[in-house]
């Protein structure tokens, strides 16, 4: 069965045409790699599957269910979470209460006025699994604001598995990172089980091609190679629009 | 931690005796005032601090609560009935304006605040059938609940010092529970919430409930104390006020409204008695705390208080435990 499937998805900015007529069928339990240069319109496709904005066209199913007017904020709901390329995180608050608010938003509770959230020992122990699952747990009540770049994209991470999600798109989750600091999350990723799709947007080949299964190249709002890995970096497109050599 | 406790409780055992140290009843007035103000504060808080939305219309609710009272009485409907079907408007009056003002946030939503506001103040002006205009509403009696008259200053106080622990109670568990801690989300990173799967617009529509609830609350205890309403009452000043306790006191803090609601009344009610340009320093108190304490009065103080600790501690001389960390 397929994860996710995107049909002739279109958006447009006035003139610019970012997403035109972009097909993606990810199976379950695939590792999908979505590669392209700079404005190849990638993360524009992230925020037209997770509803932040909305095509002009197409339609997006989840699961075999068609969620193309589903809006954002009940999409992860549905089993879809995502990280972002520019860390959007709670500076203010600790890297515990980062997670608790992944965790809270997929509850019921979150609409409770009267509970003390700190005291809520099921939410907190499902917070301290998924930092413990990037290798947070042991600074889980440190302040945001006292963490390094790479732990902070960790969170990012952490924030997603926390709500257990069936699809997670993840947006360079590599960018910014030292070379060990990559290490660590590649292995994360990898440790996440296959019952979990993934689409990822990367631009350090590297580490990315390890981690695909198939590889989409976008490129000015299309796709131009789909295929495997192996298909893929042999295709003289990818070679003429991307890898440049 | 300690500290803050022991500042509790002094706080409390000062609020609760007050009327017994306070040499007369002008003073004792004045606190009631502060009182009821810190719980309009407190409430204007729930938005602007928490909810980041500066609400620059709030002074409407306010109004329309208390007006609503003072139409109600004039009209001969008992007290219980007159605060009842007040609360009822203004929350209705609340669920329109989150409604309208909503649609925006940031610059967007002071400036439709701000134009509600004015509207409601051009109504009660204008609407002179009902709110008697520039004449106003006088209310004549205070209730009696239980058979306590609250006529006397102290009664009064009282009754507002239960109102005050209340909502400031209400409020300590607000910003501790997961609604809470939902709005300042929203307040943060309002995208990221949206992709959490949180209801911004929801969300931010129960704080503008509940900051109407304790808005309107206060309205009604300013309409008994003062016993009279006009429209300068809702005017944007009266507004402007509001949002200064919270700012001056500390915006998203538990006590910021408080102390910045006991600022304003004190310069307003006791230093214009000695001072004619009490404007110009109450103008320049907010100057020297947004350049001093641009946090606010409250967390600015601890600030200061935790560094003069640390300076206190550096000071003495340091003992080392055998291995330990130093003292």
């Amino acid at each position: 069965m397929s994860a996710l499937t995107v049909s002739g998805l279109r958006k447009s900015f006035g003139g610019l045409h970012v997403t035109k007529n972009v097909n993606l069928n990810v199976e379950s339990g695939e590792r999908r790699l979505i590669i392209g240069p700079n404005g190849a319109g990638k993360t524009t496709l992230f925020n037209l599957i997770t509803g932040e904005i909305a095509a002009d066209g197409g339609s997006i199913q989840l699961l075999g269910k068609d969620i193309t007017q589903v809006p954002a904020r009940r999409r992860p709901h549905l089993g879809m979470a995502r990280t972002y390329q520019i860390i959007t995180l709670f500076a203010q608050d600790s890297i515990m209460h980062n997670v608790l608010l992944a965790l809270l938003g997929l509850s019921r509770s979150r609409w409770n006025p009267l509970m003390d959230l700190g005291r809520q020992r099921h939410l907190v122990e499902e917070a301290h699994q998924a930092l413990e699952r990037v290798g947070l747990g042991h600074i889980a009540d440190r302040p945001l604001a006292q963490t390094s770049y790479g732990e902070r994209r960790r969170v990012e991470i952490a924030m997603a598995l926390a709500q257990n999600p069936k699809v997670l798109l993840l947006d360079e989750p590599f960018a910014g990172l030292s070379i060990d600091e990559r290490r660590d999350v590649q292995k994360l990723l990898l440790a996440i089980p296959r019952d979990v799709t993934m689409v990822m947007i990367e631009h350090n080949m590297d580490v990315a091609l390890d981690f695909a299964d198939r590889i989409t190249l976008l490129h000015f709002g299309e796709v131009i190679v789909e295929g495997t890995r192996t298909e893929v970096v042999a295709d003289p497109r990818t070679r003429e629009v991307y890898l440049g050599h | 931690m300690s500290a803050r406790i022991v500042t509790l409780v002094v706080g409390a055992v000062l609020l609760i005796t007050l009327p017994f140290w306070m040499p007369g009843v002008y003073y004792l007035n004045v606190a009631s005032q502060i009182l009821f103000y810190a719980v309009f504060a407190i409430g204007l808080n729930i938005l602007a601090g928490y909810g980041g939305l500066v609400s620059l219309g709030h002074a409407a609710l306010f109004g329309i609560a208390a007006y609503a009272t003072g139409y109600l009485l004039q009209h001969g409907f008992g007290h219980p009935a007159a605060i009842l079907i007040a609360l009822v408007v203004a929350m209705a009056s609340t669920a329109l304006y989150a409604v309208l003002s909503l649609r925006a946030s940031g610059i967007g939503y002071i400036m439709i605040t701000l134009a509600l506001g004015e509207i409601v103040w051009g109504l009660a002006y204008r609407w002179i059938s009902v709110t008697g205009g520039d004449n106003g509403i006088s209310v004549h009696v205070r209730p009696e609940p239980f058979g306590i008259a609250l006529t006397s200053a102290s009664a009064f106080y009282y009754t507002c010092l239960i109102v005050f622990a209340l909502s400031t109670a209400m409020i300590a568990i607000f910003v501790r529970s997961p609604l809470g801690a939902a709005l300042k989300g929203t307040r943060d990173q309002p995208r990221r919430m949206n992709a959490l799967g949180y209801h911004v617009w929801a969300i931010r529509f129960w704080a503008s409930m509940l900051s109407g609830l304790l808005t309107a609350i206060a309205g009604i205890l300013f309409v008994y104390y003062n016993q009279f309403i006009s429209p300068q009452t809702l005017a944007l000043t009266a507004s402007a006020e509001v949002v200064l306790m919270v700012i001056a006191g500390g915006a998203s803090t538990l006590f910021g409204p408080v102390v910045g609601a006991a600022l304003v009344v004190i310069v307003k009610s006791v230093v214009s008695g000695y001072l004619t340009r009490w404007n110009f320093l109450l103008g320049a108190i907010f100057v020297a705390i947004v350049i001093l304490m641009p946090e606010g009065l409250v967390p600015g103080t601890v600030r200061l208080w935790k560094l003069g600790w640390r300076k206190t501690i550096a000071r003495r001389p340091k003992i080392f435990k055998a291995g330990g960390p130093p003292v």
